[in-house]
């Protein structure tokens, strides 16, 4: 039996009107995601990452193509998206005022948990995410590090299919980077999810995707294992990520860009 | 689902409200200013009506409240778009209408409550008034929050910035509060500024306010007010939860 990609998109395209004309955020994006794959979205700021992901998770409507996301189409049935994916934006999504707590039992009810489950659900995620002693803090007294772990938390409370990660780690330290890494390889091997992440970190992306795919201008600019890409675009596996970037992109690292090693 | 999800986004705004005694009692200030230090230069003026001043003043006062308070909420929504609150919510299944309801109601039970004291304050100072009009004065105050607030929170998610929302924001409240004879009625005033007052949906809900607390209720006034109230608040909930559901750029 052929395995169906659990993301699939053809086309995937979205323009901004704005004051000075229209602006292809995201020109055309196929894409295929097998169930379990960890699937990075590189690129420079600007190329259209966040969009996309924007848009798979129904938050932003495509002004072109279309897409299924864990069988459901996007356009049709954004509902049927909303309850198998989840979605941890760069900022989070957290009030700052609310105990881990009280966040993490509201989330469970909004995915129509009842408030029994809701809570032992809570329960469990605390548990399983390393952050059972801090359910009475509010959430601002949280680390950077337990922040974000907080964030996953919320973005795993219905169990999704898939999970879309956007700069998971952009701002964390280098230990709770990598306790992060584990964790999203700990959610592919325990749960069988599927995780889609942006990230302008080349190592990130090199240590932690099964596939990589490089997104420049809006369009999906070349896609592959990073040893594949490596060899094929710098002439071998063991080259780096970063040679392998400027071949693609034609462009030196953002010279702003805070990022450790970026692109 | 509307119901279960209504009542869960209301849910948690009551309890931040709750925490934030500042939030409960800010915005009732100015209305009491007003009721203090203007209410008693009206007491002897001819204002052209059948009940005391107080029976004219306090609904404008009413309405001034909510017209006040509820068209500056949509502040806390651009917070919550800054922390990703507003995002994370909208990739759930919640219901859109009740991401707007839950909110607009917690705004609505706060300014009523705030309503409440003004309205004891007032009867301290004078005001005497039959209990059904008082009453319908506290459904208006209601209904017109859910339709500023859904507005407020509409304009707050497109513009996006303090910045940008605040001068808009005053820029329409203080002509609307002129214009609505709020603190005075309209039909004082020349014949133009009249009619210009009835270009404002607040007109003919002050002007069914004041018939309320003269104990009138089966009036045009009335008649008008409630179809403008409802009409309103309709198409302020429709604009407030398209935002919601499309918020996009």
């Amino acid at each position: 039996m052929v395995t169906m990609p659990i993301i699939s998109t053809s086309g995937l395209a979205r323009t901004f009107t704005t004051k000075a004309g229209p602006v292809h955020a995201v020109r055309s994006v196929d894409l295929a995601v097998m169930p379990g794959e960890i699937v990075g979205l590189l690129g420079p700021n600007g190329a259209g990452k966040t969009t996309t992901l924007r848009m798979l998770t129904t938050l932003l409507a495509p002004t072109g193509g279309a897409a299924t996301v864990a069988g459901c189409d996007l356009t049709a049935d954004p509902a049927g998206v909303r309850e198998k994916c989840g979605y941890v934006a760069q900022s989070g999504g957290v009030d700052p005022h609310i105990s881990v707590r009280e966040e993490l039992v509201t989330q469970g009810r909004l995915y129509r948990l009842s408030k029994v489950d809701a809570i032992a659900r809570a329960d469990e995620l605390a548990a399983h995410l390393g952050l059972g002693e801090l359910l009475d803090r509010r959430t601002a007294a949280l680390s950077g590090g337990q922040r974000r772990r907080l964030d996953i938390a919320m973005g795993l409370t219905h169990r999704p299919a898939v999970l879309f990660l956007d700069e998971p780690t952009t701002g964390l330290d280098p230990g709770s980077r990598e306790d992060l890494w584990d964790l999203v390889r700990g959610l592919r091997d325990d749960f069988g999810t599927t995780v889609v992440l942006t990230t302008h970190y080349l190592d990130e992306a090199d240590a932690l995707a099964d596939r990589l795919v490089v997104i420049d201008g809006g369009l999906v600019v070349a896609e592959g294992a990073p040893a594949a890409l490596k060899t094929e675009h710098a002439g071998s596996p063991d080259a780096s990520l970063h040679e392998t970037f400027l071949a693609i992109t034609g462009r030196a690292p953002a010279a702003a860009d805070p990022a450790p090693v970026a692109v | 689902m509307l119901i279960h999800d209504t009542s869960l986004i209301f849910g948690r705004y009551v309890r931040q409200t709750l925490r934030s005694r500042f939030q409960i009692f800010f915005g009732i200030l100015m209305p009491l200013l007003y009721l203090f230090f203007f209410g008693p230069l009206l007491t002897g003026l001819p204002l052209g009506s059948t009940g005391d001043s107080w029976q004219v003043l306090v609904p404008g006062l009413l309405l001034q409240l909510a017209l006040f308070g509820a068209s500056f909420t949509g502040f806390a929504i651009i917070i919550e778009q800054s922390t990703g609150v507003v995002e994370r919510m909208r990739v759930t299944p919640v219901s859109r209408l009740a991401l707007l309801l839950g909110r607009v109601l917690r705004d609505a039970l706060l300014f009523m409550f705030q309503a409440v004291l003004l309205v004891l304050a007032a009867l301290a100072m004078g005001l005497r008034a039959p209990l059904p009009g008082v009453l319908v004065g506290f459904g208006f105050v209601g209904l017109l929050t859910v339709s500023l607030a859904s507005l407020s929170y509409a304009l707050a998610m497109k513009v996006r910035t303090p910045q940008e929302f605040g001068p808009v924001i005053n820029s329409l409240t203080m002509p609307a509060m002129l214009l609505s004879g709020l603190m005075l009625p309209m039909t004082l005033g020349p014949a133009w500024l009249d009619v210009l007052s009835h270009f404002t949906p607040f007109r003919y809900l002050v002007d069914a306010v004041r018939d309320a607390y003269v104990g009138s209720y089966a009036t045009a006034h009335m008649l008008y007010g409630v179809a403008v109230a409802l009409a309103f608040a309709l198409l302020a909930v429709t604009v407030g939860t398209r935002v919601f559901r499309r918020a996009g750029a």
